[in-house]
Parts: structure tokens; C-alpha cells; sequence
């Protein structure tokens, strides 16, 4: 299959997300409609650079994935690189997260890593 | 109108390297057929489950294949493939209900099918089923998604990996009386526990298999039904929900809003509540997710899930016995046949046919879900 990982890679870079102006709601990832709003949401993209929590996670294949919870009540699914447990603080970090075969483009996205 | 289901029928689930993807649809489709008393002219269209035969057997559009296959392309009924992950079954049962309640046919077929083990990552073809986009590319799979979920539940209520263990020991000891199921072998909490993670904290004990398998109910009016059955089982509602796609945009992932949503407007419907359930059949592809279907469908409160398998009230005997077939963890989970499977079992349970798994139920409850939530399907069906 082509690599469909150029299309968002503004989206896997930076952590956005959307926020409403209408009815003042967040959501990650960034969406075209307001849930709440519907038609007459008024949808712009936000930057998150927030530490963010430690909501739950799982260690699967070897690797930490975490939701991770921001101050504005969005949360995001990613991996983690270090120690956490629920609660944990941590920040995001610009890492690989894979590639296609061994000859394919790599894959780089936001992981965090914890705040000690 | 009121719609009864007048004939069941089903493969074993499991590895089944000697059957083909139609040899399982037809030896599923004439059982129920054979069960129903009918020759197979008198149905009006097939509805098929069935979530990923292109990946599995590089087959697609196979609800003519199958229609075709069992002899009907002569009568050149409507035949309708229904996907929605592991719950296409419960869904392909929905649109034949619908079908039949709404007066447009008066006999369908609806029927479920996945043969997985011609694939050779059949775990990833599932994984499809969460979001690509969002989940999958961070590392995630199906397990990881309910083993996040696990976690929390286990750190805001309390829940013990032994109390999911003692999901998988449940469900384990009911298979053993059910002649199609895939595991028929008891297990111990202590088999659960030192089993390997698969993504912590749920480990290979507290997931369901991947199975080959195919199941088929026929539906009918209420007028043909008592005319060719003496035990026809009644179809009291069959609602569906779906919800936020991801687990990110759930503002609780401990609650199946789906499951919540399509299950009270089943109650609504049907008059029936919790309590007057006598028995259910829930979609446990995981330990956890059995635990907080409890909650989700009203058996138990939120967060006290557990109390109901520690003290044995969804085993056979207890006051809500669970999974009497085994569930998907030890009868096995054929992907898209497994909604249609419940319904098979809760049909041979109403009738009073089920063995030494017998439980006296006047009321049945089916649960099934695609992926990690954004689907439900809930039956209510009683004598």
C-alpha cells in the first residue's frame, strides 16, 4: 500500500487539536465538525505544547502506550519512553515511531517521555 | 409485526484447517435450515455477517457467493453483506429483524462467517477495527485498547487481575458442555496468572481466540413462525448504538456509552428490565470487557462489576449466568459469526435444549460489540 503517513505529518509532528469557538470545547485529534455544535460550530486548530497525565496505559510488544490527559481535557493515545505509572507528569518528544520495510520513509511522531 | 426466530444452526468454532470459507457457510446455513423444517425456497433475502473476508480469504462479495453456494441463485434473492468488525453478526441479525418487524419479508436468513485461520496475522486484521489513523500508528492494537481500560478500571474500582482470571475460569468450565465449543477444557486462576502478557495488564488467558466458524438463524413473522415451529423464540427488540470511535474522545473509558445507549433502549422496547434477564450472552473478546458489560447492561453497578463473579452470580446456578457457551473466550470467537453464534445459544437455552449447561430462562440477553466500543448490538429475546 502507499504510505499514507505524509498526508498528517503536520498532525504527527505537532500535537493539534481543535477547539471550538462556538461552545468553547476542545478535541484532539483535530476534527472537521463540532459534535456539539454540529453546523454551527466555528472548528480552528490549536497547538498543544502542555505537559500532559498519565490517564491509563499498557506495555504491548515491548512498548509504553499511554493516554495521556492535557489541562484543556483532551487526551491523546501515544507511546511512552521511560517509567511512568497513573498520574505520572510527562512532556512530548519528537521520535520515530517506525518505518515501512526496511527501504520505506520512516515514521516520525510525538512520543513523551516523564518529567522528574 | 412480531418476529420469531424458527431455526438455529452452527459450526464448531475453532482451528479448522479441514473447512473451507463455504464449506463453513453451508454446513451453518442447511443446520439451521434442517432446524427450521424448511427446504430453503421459502426464504426471502440472507443477511451475512462478516467482517474481513477480503483479508482473511481474499474473497470479497460473498453474500452472493454464499447465496449462490446454498442453492438459492435460481430464486435470485436479495443477499446483503453487513460489516461492523466482530459485531457484524449482532448487526446482519438486526437487519434481518428489521426486515421481518417491518413487514417487507416474511422468512430471512441471517447468518454470520469468518474463516481466520487461512491468514497469518489474523490479531492484525482485527486491529483494523480501531482507528488506523490514531491508534494503530502509535503502537496500539485491539488488546492494548481494553488492557488501558483494564488498568484504569482495576486503579479507580478496585478490580483484581484474579477477578478477570476468574472471568476466563468461568467461561472455561461452560465450554466443557458445549459440543461446539473451541476450548472444552477447564482452566485454574493460577493457569490465568502465569500466563504471558499480551498487553498488560491482560494476559493470553484473558483473550478470546481468533476462530474459524458460522452460524445461522432464520427469522420469521409471527404467523409463519407458529405455523411451522412448536418452540418458536420471540425477538422482543434488537437495538444498536454506536459511539466516539476512539478511546481518546471517550469522556469516560470505563463506560461503553454504546452499550449503555442500545441496551436501555432494548429494555424500553421490550418492557423487559435487568433483573427480569435470566441469562446473557456478552461479548467478552476480553476478560475486561465481560466485567464492564456487567455494569454497562445494568447487572451491576459501576465499578462493582467484580462482586458479580466473585461471588459466582453470573456462573450457571447464580442469578445471572453469563456465557453458558463459553462465551469467546473458550467457545471461541469467529469474528463476524459471533453475534449470530449468541443468538444460536440463547435459542438453544429458551428452548430448553442446552444439556448439562441448562439454565431456566424465560428472558435472554445478547450482547455484542465491534472493536473497542463504537459498535453495539443488543437482543432481547424470550419464549
Amino acid at each position: 500500500m502507499v504510505p499514507r503517513i505524509w498526508r498528517r505529518i503536520r498532525y504527527r509532528y505537532n500535537v493539534i487539536a481543535s477547539y471550538c469557538e462556538s461552545c468553547g470545547s476542545y478535541y484532539y485529534p483535530q476534527r472537521e465538525i463540532c459534535p456539539k455544535c454540529r453546523r454551527r460550530g466555528i472548528v480552528k486548530e490549536v497547538e498543544i505544547n502542555d505537559e500532559g497525565t498519565v490517564l491509563s496505559y499498557t506495555v504491548v510488544n515491548g512498548r509504553k502506550i499511554a493516554l495521556i490527559e492535557f489541562k484543556n481535557g483532551t487526551r491523546m493515545l501515544a507511546e511512552v519512553c521511560g517509567d511512568i505509572e497513573i498520574g505520572s507528569r510527562v512532556k512530548k518528544a519528537f521520535r520515530r515511531y517506525g518505518e515501512d520495510g526496511e527501504a520505506g520513509i520512516i515514521y516520525y511522531g510525538t512520543k513523551f517521555v516523564p518529567i522528574i | 409485526m412480531k418476529v420469531a426466530i424458527i431455526g438455529v444452526g452452527t459450526t464448531e468454532f475453532g482451528e479448522l484447517w479441514d473447512e473451507s470459507f463455504r464449506s463453513l457457510f453451508l454446513s451453518a446455513g442447511l443446520s439451521a435450515l434442517e432446524d427450521a423444517g424448511i427446504s430453503g425456497k421459502e426464504i426471502e433475502a440472507i443477511y451475512i455477517g462478516n467482517m474481513s473476508a477480503g483479508k482473511f480469504v481474499d474473497q470479497e462479495h460473498i453474500a452472493a457467493l454464499i447465496a449462490d453456494h446454498a442453492g438459492l441463485a435460481e430464486f435470485g434473492i436479495p443477499a446483503i453483506r453487513v460489516e461492523n468488525a466482530d459485531a457484524s453478526g449482532g448487526s446482519a441479525f438486526r437487519q434481518a429483524y428489521m426486515a421481518v418487524a417491518s413487514g417487507m419479508h416474511d422468512i430471512v436468513i441471517a447468518a454470520g462467517i469468518e474463516k481466520v485461520s487461512d491468514a497469518s496475522d489474523p490479531m492484525e486484521v482485527l486491529s483494523s477495527a480501531i482507528d488506523q489513523e490514531w491508534e494503530r500508528f502509535v503502537g496500539a492494537n485491539l488488546p492494548a485498547i481494553y488492557a488501558i481500560i483494564a488498568r484504569l478500571h482495576m486503579h479507580k474500582f478496585g478490580t483484581k487481575e484474579e477477578d478477570l482470571a476468574m472471568i476466563a475460569v468461568k467461561n472455561h468450565k461452560n465450554a466443557v458442555h458445549n459440543p461446539k465449543a473451541q476450548f472444552r477444557k477447564e482452566i485454574s486462576i493460577e493457569d490465568v496468572m502465569s500466563s504471558p502478557y499480551v498487553a498488560e495488564p491482560l494476559k493470553v488467558l484473558d483473550c478470546a481466540p481468533l476462530s474459524d466458524g458460522a452460524s445461522a438463524v432464520v427469522l420469521a413473522n409471527e404467523e409463519i413462525a407458529k405455523r411451522l415451529c412448536d418452540t418458536p423464540v420471540y425477538v422482543k427488540a434488537c437495538t444498536q448504538a454506536s459511539d466516539y470511535f476512539s478511546i481518546q474522545n471517550r469522556r469516560d473509558i470505563l463506560t461503553f456509552e454504546a452499550v449503555v445507549k442500545a441496551s436501555r433502549k432494548a429494555y424500553k422496547i421490550s418492557k423487559i428490565e435487568p433483573k427480569d434477564i435470566n441469562i446473557a450472552e456478552v461479548h467478552d473478546s476480553f476478560t475486561i470487557a465481560e466485567l464492564i458489560a456487567y455494569e454497562d447492561l445494568g447487572f451491576a453497578k459501576k465499578g462493582e462489576g467484580a462482586k458479580l463473579i466473585r461471588e459466582g452470580e453470573t456462573e450457571i446456578g447464580g442469578r445471572i449466568p453469563v456465557n453458558t457457551s463459553g462465551g469467546l473466550k473458550a467457545c471461541g470467537h469467529a469474528v463476524g459469526a459471533t453475534g449470530i453464534r449468541q443468538i444460536v445459544d440463547l435459542v438453544i437455552q429458551l428452548r430448553g435444549e442446552a444439556g448439562k449447561r441448562q439454565v431456566n430462562a424465560e428472558n435472554a440477553l445478547a450482547l455484542n460489540i465491534g472493536g473497542s466500543g463504537a459498535t453495539a448490538v443488543v437482543s432481547i429475546l424470550s419464549r
